[in-house]
């Protein structure tokens, strides 16, 4: 309970909260790569939109993404998307433990069978552009 | 033994005349093997007896010496003297208002634990001559990291969420609100997602993890919530999906 005086509250700033601790930025790292997903995503519509339009925009739209620019802003997307997936797949043994019997799955299995789904999906999607 | 000199800058606050904390100087002689909660005793015994601050147990078990030391919460018992180098900065628990000095106002907190219900309800009340509620190891194991909550807040401490947004319930109740729901001999869950299943509940938490990386008994707050979110996500499509499933 408060006493006779009143208690003083503290403000936390809005903004910038989290400069003042690394694990802050930590947090904001990974959730401020969330947008380079999203301009992918935004790639991958235009994509959709130009082949609608036939066979001229689509070579348009192909040209430019094999040029210098595109390949580096895939690259760049590429980097932070993995950034952003692999900060995810390292918290996942908090969010879904498995527990058999008396024990915990260690959470290096429950993360590496992240990375195995993921090199799986990877292997399935590039030998279905008929990488191989 | 060696003895060091130890620097100590406290924040102080009298609510009778601060208008706002200000921070004081200490100058303390400190064994090595000392934590910062006897430097705090040895300021309070021979050098200035207006010092305020809360603690009990000396060792990590009552959950009432928390505090930022330099910047970090932390249990001012566990903190050892001989981890820090230069000044030592001591503040009341952050995100929540100053009592006085070192001591804060805790009424937000123990009222989100009395809201979660952290405490057995039996699905059917047995008769007595059924005897003892009878637990596996196996479902014993399923909830025991979450009885190991002090009650510190030092997860509260180190939430941005909760110093952001202070209607959050917050790490500590909700993991104690799903130590019960895990519980084999429990049958609460309903009740309880009334208030941890709601905005103020886990939608608050962005799962920033501070409150794990902070805990002196190494529960694990954040996947308390994390888990809770599933399920009540689960809970969600089972109701709109499925509406003829039972929960």
């Amino acid at each position: 309970m408060s006493a006779n005086g009143k208690p003083y509250v503290r403000e936390v700033s809005r903004y910038g909260w989290f400069l003042r601790n690394p694990r802050y930025r930590r947090y904001m790292a990974r959730e401020v790569t969330c947008v380079f997903i999203g301009l992918h995503a935004l790639i991958l519509l235009v994509a959709l939109k130009r082949l609608s339009e036939g066979r001229e925009a689509w070579g348009a739209f192909l040209h430019n993404l094999t040029g210098p620019a595109g390949v580096v802003l895939q690259l760049v997307i590429l980097a932070f998307a993995v950034y952003h997936s692999t900060s995810w797949f390292n918290v996942t043994p908090k969010a879904m433990p498995v527990q058999i019997g008396e024990q915990f799955l260690p959470g290096a299995v429950i993360i590496g069978a992240h990375y195995a789904a993921w090199l799986i999906a990877t292997v399935t999607v590039l030998f279905l552009a008929g990488a191989f | 033994m060696s003895e060091r000199i130890v620097e100590l800058e406290v924040l102080r606050y009298n609510p009778e005349t601060d208008s706002e904390p200000r921070y004081q100087r200490y100058s303390v002689p400190c064994m090595n093997e000392w934590v910062v909660l006897d430097a705090l005793n040895h300021v309070k015994e021979s050098i200035d007896p207006t010092l305020s601050y809360r603690w009990s147990c000396h060792m990590a078990v009552c959950g009432s010496c928390g505090m930022m030391i330099n910047g970090e919460p932390k249990l001012a018992c566990k903190a050892f003297l001989r981890e820090y180098d230069g000044v030592i900065r001591v503040e009341p628990l952050a995100n929540f208002p100053i009592q006085r000095d070192l001591v804060t106002v805790i009424d937000d907190f123990v009222n989100k634990l009395k809201r979660v219900k952290p405490y057995l309800i039996p699905k059917e009340a047995p008769p007595l001559e059924a005897g003892e509620f009878r637990q596996s190891p196996a479902e014993l194991k399923r909830y025991k990291q979450y009885t190991l909550c002090i009650n510190c807040m030092l997860c509260y401490a180190a939430c941005p969420e909760y110093g952001l947004v202070p209607k959050f319930i917050g790490p500590a109740a909700i993991s104690l609100a799903h130590r019960y729901n895990e519980d084999s001999r429990d049958g609460g869950r309903e009740e309880r997602q009334q208030e941890i299943a709601s905005n103020e509940g886990v939608w608050e938490c962005s799962f920033v993890g501070a409150c794990s990386e902070v805990c002196p008994e190494h529960v694990d707050p954040a996947g308390a919530l994390q888990q809770i979110k599933i399920k009540s996500t689960v809970d969600w499509y089972k109701e709109h999906v499925m509406p003829w499933s039972k929960k």
